[in-house]
């Protein structure tokens, strides 16, 4: 029969070219040489318009992604150690554990009393969707605020092919939400006069929203604006909130990374926490343990008591069950070996209070090159904002300039990803910002 | 610029907004008041949303997964001769967990090459990776891999392959119904259901002969609408372990081309089901050869032993590679809300042993020896129910193929074999033959005997 024939096709080995492996290549041992300042600058942002970095993958001083030393140790810990077997449905304990710690306080009375509801989650984006998805279960007439403008994406005139290629540029809580058909409306957020916080517009939303809704809120270094409220101003929100039973849903992708001091950047979270809200929270390591393609996240929402806690997390698994059975194993692994080892926990503190803190240095570097060129605008808003991006206030035809008379590329609406900023290249930046947006 | 709107200071806002809710009503004066005081109790803040007033507090507990619900009641057991034969994870003849040792290889590889960074994964997820797994099923010289009529995406494993091409047909297929073989995997129909398609179900296991009722399997499709969808097991089937012959197959090919159904492929087991890559593959690779579309789900949990690194790929073949196109960029529509990207590790680890002839080659030697195993304990139990001359037809045990085996023990005789001799499967009778070795298979034996001849 014909099919026996077809049955061979289809060798038993692949006819594979051997693939070049690094261990035996004799030139491993090369470094690249060192680049020609100027057009190094222009250079690196030639070469690497890359999505990653526009997009707020962490770039050191020299422009290179950065794997952290503690995430190199506890991969080599892992590797040949760790068997490969499924987790539970809800993903590590141990990890969980962790990330509530960091996120709700080592001595978080919620944590004794074990009245959080916690996952593993695929990052943020699947804490989010598994969050969004149990919101539609059940509380099907709820909806969801979002504020003007979140994560989000890019106008098409900005895409290039590599560029399309990366999934930051076309995700968004909007498209979240949306997919879990949850009715979606905004809030106000940003002043753009003034590059900060539009806080009487926000109040406003707040208390004009029907009782009980849900708001996304940004735990710190919100994206893509880099305006965070002051503590007091979160404390306002807090308490409208409270008046209005609305429900506070924190998206927290940048913890360690915006101040350099996670307690700090998790201020708004224990603030609400203070105030009797019973909140729900996505974590991501993406960022601020670079764990960006190994998706390590936890979705927590905080209960009433231990039982309500049990059954929600009951819940949330059989929402991950039809989506994807169990969460992925490596980057929990990576993630409980780092933040419950002491040694390793110390060490991420301070690599991601490294990262944190060249991101501030190249915001103040770029404030007082601006100013020191004779800048007649104000640039305050620089330093002000925090995280991985900033909201320059260029404008569109501003940025078209930078493109293409200084080959700096950044969305059209003035985000600049602090990640592409170096010691190497600010100066040039700041001169070619002042040159686009002087008055003439 | 300076900032241009005026702000009062933040204890006057503060004061003012607490003014607003104490007029005039009662109980929102309370709330302010009660929010002032941390120490306020319920009953003086009945509107507030405080402890004791989560809105999800009428949420009920949801029941137990029936499969993973075995393995956290088998660890509850503290009895030492319990034997676990409930989740399908390959288990030595030790009863160890197993990492294959190409697998170490790769991630010690891995490990070392500091050149490596963490960066997202496109949507579509690792290339290399998606383009050696269309190979390994499809067969490298596939027609449908030389036209570029494929579009595959990684995918959370065998789960999250099925979901995103549910929620594609969903979206994109003008049939929104979706056959079902009697029995299949637990998570199928909750799979699917979520996606949004209406699941049906077509005969398949005929437990008078503990074998395929094609007759049965042959008249549902016939009667089932033109162009509904179709799941099939690719091989070692989930949870009978029975498959068609490649001439029943071709049968079944033969009424679905014909009426124009759309296969979708649940592919888990390639090589650990024969033992042969290529010949767990041959259900598939004859419904690509006839030209057709089909949808493939794939996984590389149990033939590479990733389990929870959780890698698969989707894969939609095309009538054409301008269709493909398409379809992959609709298919990142579905899974960018969901993952953004998929995970990196594993599809790493599967991508450097699959484009590495030796350390191809040294997979398959350990998948044989893996699929040689079951095939092993498969004969070792049917040799122990014979020589204790339990009563009925324990053929099937050696019939069936994969990992598992369908008893045909009934729920009580389940539940029966968990009091009286610890050992742990799902209440269809269905045994994991990987969870099996030498020393427990007569333990196994010697429970289905006791509870064939004194429960009927």
């Amino acid at each position: 029969m014909a099919l026996s024939s077809r049955a061979s096709i289809g060798r038993q080995r692949l006819a594979v070219v051997p693939a070049a492996r690094a261990m035996a290549s004799w030139f491993g041992h090369v470094e690249p040489a060192a680049k020609d300042p100027i057009l190094g600058v222009t250079e690196a942002f030639l070469a690497d318009p890359s999505p990653d970095k526009v997009n707020g993958a962490y770039r050191d001083d020299n422009g290179r992604p950065v794997v952290l030393e503690c995430v190199r140790e506890a991969e080599r810990r892992i590797a040949g150690n760790a068997n490969m077997e499924y987790l539970p449905m809800g993903g590590s304990m141990k990890m969980i554990e962790e990330s509530l710690k960091l996120a709700y306080g080592e001595d978080s009375e919620f944590l004794k009393d074990k009245r959080i509801a916690a996952v593993q989650a695929l990052s943020g984006t699947g804490a989010c969707r598994l969050f969004a998805d149990f919101q539609k279960r059940f509380l099907p007439d709820s909806q969801i605020y979002i504020p003007t403008p979140t994560w989000s994406k890019f106008p098409s005139s900005f895409l290039h092919l590599s560029v399309i290629a990366n999934p930051m540029f076309f995700l968004s809580h909007h498209n979240i939400w949306r997919d879990a058909r949850v009715p979606q409306r905004t809030f106000t957020y940003y002043h753009p006069e003034s590059r900060g916080l539009d806080f009487a517009g926000l109040m406003n939303d707040i208390q004009n929203a029907q009782d009980g809704s849900f708001f996304l809120l940004h735990a710190c270094a919100h994206n893509p604006t880099g305006v965070d409220p002051s503590e007091e101003q979160w404390r306002e929100r807090s308490f409208q909130f409270k008046a209005k039973k609305h429900f506070p849903f924190f998206d927290m992708a940048y913890q360690g990374f915006a101040s350099g001091d996670p307690e700090r950047d998790a201020k708004a979270i224990r603030i609400f926490l203070e105030d009797g809200h019973q909140i729900g929270c996505a974590q991501s390591y993406a960022k601020n343990m670079g764990l960006y393609g190994q998706r390590a996240g936890c979705l927590s929402i905080l209960c009433d008591d231990e039982m309500q806690a049990v059954a929600v997390k009951s819940q949330l698994q059989q929402i991950a069950r039809p989506m994807y059975s169990n969460p992925p194993l490596h980057g929990a692994l990576i993630v409980s070996t780092i933040l419950s080892d002491p040694e390793l926990k110390n060490l991420w503190l301070k690599e991601v209070k490294g990262m944190a803190d060249r991101i501030i240095g190249m915001r103040k570097a770029l404030k007082e090159n601006l100013e020191s060129l004779g800048s007649s605008l104000s640039w305050e808003h620089i330093t002000n904002q925090i995280g991985m991006f900033c909201h320059s206030g260029m404008t569109p035809e501003q940025v078209d300039r930078l493109t293409n008379e200084f080959h700096i590329y950044m969305t059209r609406n003035g985000r600049i990803s602090m990640a592409g900023v170096t010691s190497g290249n600010v100066a040039y930046l700041a001169n070619a910002i002042h040159e686009v947006t002087k008055a003439n | 610029m300076a900032p241009s709107h005026v702000q009062e200071p933040s204890a006057d806002r503060r004061l003012s907004t607490l003014v607003r809710h104490l007029l005039p009503s009662s109980p929102r004066r309370t709330a302010a008041a009660a929010a002032e005081d941390s120490s306020a109790t319920l009953e003086s803040s009945p509107t507030m949303a405080s402890q004791g007033c989560s809105v999800f507090a009428g949420l009920a507990q949801a029941p137990e997964d029936p499969i993973l619900g075995v393995t956290v009641a088998f660890n509850k057991d503290p009895s030492p001769n319990k034997v676990n034969l409930g989740v399908g994870a390959y288990r030595t003849e030790e009863g160890k967990p197993l990492v294959l040792n190409v697998v170490r290889r790769a991630e010690q590889m891995l490990v070392n090459d500091p050149t490596r960074y963490k960066e997202y994964l496109p949507i579509t997820g690792l290339a290399d990776f998606n383009k050696l797994s269309a190979k390994l099923i499809f067969g490298a010289d596939s027609p449908a891999i030389q036209e570029n009529r494929v579009a595959t995406v990684q995918c959370l494993s065998g789960t999250g392959s099925l979901r995103v091409g549910g929620e594609f047909l969903a979206r994109h297929y003008h049939e929104h119904t979706i056959y079902i073989p009697q029995p299949t995997w637990g998570n199928h129909v909750k799979v699917f259901t979520l996606s949004g398609l209406t699941v049906k179900t077509y005969r398949y296991y005929d437990p008078a002969t503990r074998g395929l009722d094609l007759k049965g399997f042959l008249e549902d499709l016939s009667s089932a609408p033109t162009g509904a969808i179709v799941l099939l097991h690719a091989c070692a089937h989930n949870p009978t372990g029975v498959d068609p012959t490649i001439e029943e197959w071709e049968q079944i090919r033969q009424l679905m081309r014909s009426k124009s159904m759309l296969p979708f492929f649940d592919s888990a087991y390639q090589g650990f089901a024969s033992g042969s890559l290529d010949k767990d593959a041959q259900s598939v690779r004859m419904f690509v050869a006839d030209g057709g579309e089909l949808l493939m789900a794939q996984s590389y949990a149990k033939n590479m032993g990733l389990y929870g690194e959780r890698v698969g790929a989707l894969s939609i073949v095309c009538g054409s590679a301008d269709v493909a196109g398409r379809v992959e960029s609709q298919l990142k529509l579905v899974t960018r809300p969901m993952i953004s990207s998929p995970p990196l590790h594993g599809a790493s680890i599967v991508a450097t042993i699959l484009k590495d002839s030796e350390m191809y080659h040294e997979w398959t030697v350990e998948l044989k020896a893996m699929a040689d195993r079951i095939i092993s304990m498969r004969q070792q139990l049917f040799d122990a129910l014979k020589a204790r001359g339990t009563p009925g037809d324990w053929s099937h045990i050696i019939k069936q193929i994969g990992m598992f085996t369908f008893t045909g023990l009934n729920s009580e005789q389940v539940a029966f074999m968990r009091q009286e001799y610890h050992i742990y499967m799902t209440s269809d009778g269905r045994i994991s033959m990987a969870g099996l070795n030498a020393k427990n298979v007569n333990q196994l034996a010697d429970a289905i005997h006791a509870a064939v001849t004194q429960l009927k």
